[in-house]
């Protein structure tokens, strides 16, 4: 018997595979790649030294001291800036649902007013949030000065504009017939907002901002690399003197304090449900 | 008498939740501490000499330098951060198939243990903080950002990966197998085909995640638009920081339109 093995497909992956190779090669140039400069003796050398200093870890009191006072910082930065990001949230997504809008149910007093309103508010809220807080930072710490306030902020800006869509959103995925009929039936609209949606949303609002808080943890880490203050700031001073000891302590009390949040995340969300 | 029965029949209302009260004051409390530990004088921030330096900053960032040998340069900033990201998430996607195979479990318990903790640390490096250390590794530029993206991603497809394996149904490898085939033959087969639209959903859908995060890496020194925007802001150019400033967003608004595009195509691999 005369089996002839023949991929049907062959010419068609072919052609895939050369233009993947063709897309390949000007992306290797533009990103530099070459892994032999991972093995250069001056670059081995200086990894060495900084990893062959991860052990022992830093455990001198002083240290210790610091990075409890880092630590306690980037806690107190992610806790600051989701409550401003929450006081920014709130009220955009208020303004912005549509499961609150007076305007939609049918030609009312208000409609022009929402208009000329909704429209700015949703550019605003997309403007927050497309930056990401990393770069809020940087700006931030050029005007406001090297520390935790300006991480807050760019926490705060952020987080606010995410937290305002997703809590709007939130509000429209939700039973929204009890806020309508109160509408309908001419009450405010805090109050429909009040009786006819938290009831019903209350749990996945409050849910989603603690998911956020734990985000924002990791996130306030990360800000501290451009001077934001921090465990990331004091990473940031370690890798710079190559002090292998100090980012050992540092990321382990890193990985110690993303492994609480989860869990404290997830007892809440437990807590909630 | 009916009347006092039916009086005692009502619902009665709930008593104040008393672990919501707790856990609102405890939130309330550490809301507090936090703004007194960080000590930040929010009067000093808002009152008028300090407003007035913000706005001169911000004032400072228009007009942004148009200039056509400047934007040539973000242009190619631009180009080497989606370079970089690219890079970063097709060798964070090899590293991750080749960790996906011990951690779904197909050599046995202790393999599967080990590459879960390894995936796990990868994992829950941020990638700036890993960009830090790869410029030790392999000196400032590019190279560094691309290699920070691959490890942390790696950790996330590893563990994507990882799942869609043990999810697929194995009954055609099986046959395959007990067919006589080698298991290499029955994986490539009866397994692959199974799991590739899913594996390739997750990598594009990092990789647009990666876009974002590969224009910030610059700023630790791994090159792209985040290597100009650190580098110009760092001498006060605050008009060519701001041209900067818009190719980010320029290109974070391309990569959102494109991703939802393409994602209306692929919405089955997202649920």
């Amino acid at each position: 018997m005369n089996v002839v093995m023949r991929d049907p497909q062959a010419r068609s992956r072919a052609t895939a595979l050369a233009i993947a190779l063709l897309l390949l090669w000007p992306m290797l140039q533009l990103s530099g790649f070459h892994p032999s400069a991972l093995f250069e003796p001056g670059n081995l050398k200086v990894m060495g030294g900084f990893l062959a200093g991860f052990v022992p870890p830093a455990v001198s009191g002083d240290f210790l001291s610091l990075l409890l006072k880092a630590t306690l910082e980037t806690l107190a930065m992610a806790t600051a800036g989701i409550a401003l990001a929450f006081a920014i949230a709130a009220p955009l997504a208020f303004a912005l649902t549509r499961a609150l809008s007076v305007s939609r149910l049918g030609p009312g007093p208000g409609r022009w007013r929402a208009r000329l309103l909704r429209p700015p508010l949703r550019v605003l809220l997309l403007v927050l949030r497309a930056v990401p807080e990393v770069v809020w930072a940087l700006l931030l710490v050029r005007a406001l000065g090297l520390g935790a306030s300006a991480g807050v902020l760019a926490l705060a800006i952020t987080y606010g504009g995410m937290l305002g869509k997703v809590y709007a959103e939130i509000l429209e995925s939700a039973d929204t017939r009890a806020a309508r009929a109160l509408l309908e039936a001419g009450s405010g609209r805090l109050a429909a907002l009040g009786y006819g949606l938290l009831p019903g949303a209350a749990q996945e609002l409050a849910s989603y901002t603690v998911y956020r808080w734990e985000c924002a943890l990791r996130a306030s880490v990360v800000m501290g690399f451009v001077g934001a203050g921090g465990l990331g700031q004091l990473m940031d001073q370690s890798t710079k003197m190559l002090n292998g000891g100090e980012a050992c302590s540092i990321l382990v009390t890193f990985l110690l304090l993303v492994l609480l949040a989860d869990a404290l995340s997830a007892g809440f969300r437990k807590l909630l449900a | 008498m009916n009347d006092s029965v039916s009086f005692d029949d009502h619902a009665q209302a709930a008593g104040p939740c008393m672990t919501c009260v707790a856990v609102s004051a405890l939130i309330v409390l550490a809301v507090v501490a936090s703004f007194a530990y960080l000590a930040i004088d929010v009067r000093a921030l808002l009152s008028a000499p300090s407003l007035r330096l913000m706005a001169k900053f911000i004032g400072e960032f228009f007009p942004p330098d148009l200039s056509a040998p400047f934007v040539a340069k973000v242009a190619g900033g631009a180009l080497q951060t989606l370079a970089v990201s690219a890079l970063g998430t097709l060798l964070a996607a090899l590293a991750g198939a080749v960790l996906a195979l011990p951690a779904s479990g197909r050599f046995g318990l202790a393999p599967r243990l080990a590459a879960r903790a390894l995936l796990n640390v990868l994992r829950s490096v941020p990638e700036l903080v890993w960009a830090a250390l790869m410029v030790l590794a392999a000196g400032l530029g590019p190279f560094a950002g691309a290699l920070a993206l691959a490890l942390h991603t790696a950790g996330v497809l590893g563990r994507l990966f990882a799942e869609t394996l043990e999810n697929a149904p194995r009954d055609s490898e099986r046959a395959l197998r007990d067919a006589g085939g080698g298991a290499v033959t029955a994986f490539a087969y009866g397994c692959l085909p199974l799991v590739t639209a899913q594996s390739v959903a997750y990598v594009l859908y990092r990789w647009e995640m990666n876009i974002r995060m590969a224009a910030v890496l610059g700023f630790v020194g791994a090159g792209g638009l985040g290597q100009l925007l650190y580098f110009h802001l760092s001498i006060f150019q605050q008009a060519q920081a701001s041209t900067v400033l818009l190719a980010m967003f320029v290109l974070v608004f391309a990569v959102d339109a494109f991703s939802s595009r393409l994602r209306r195509g692929l919405a089955p691999a997202y649920a």
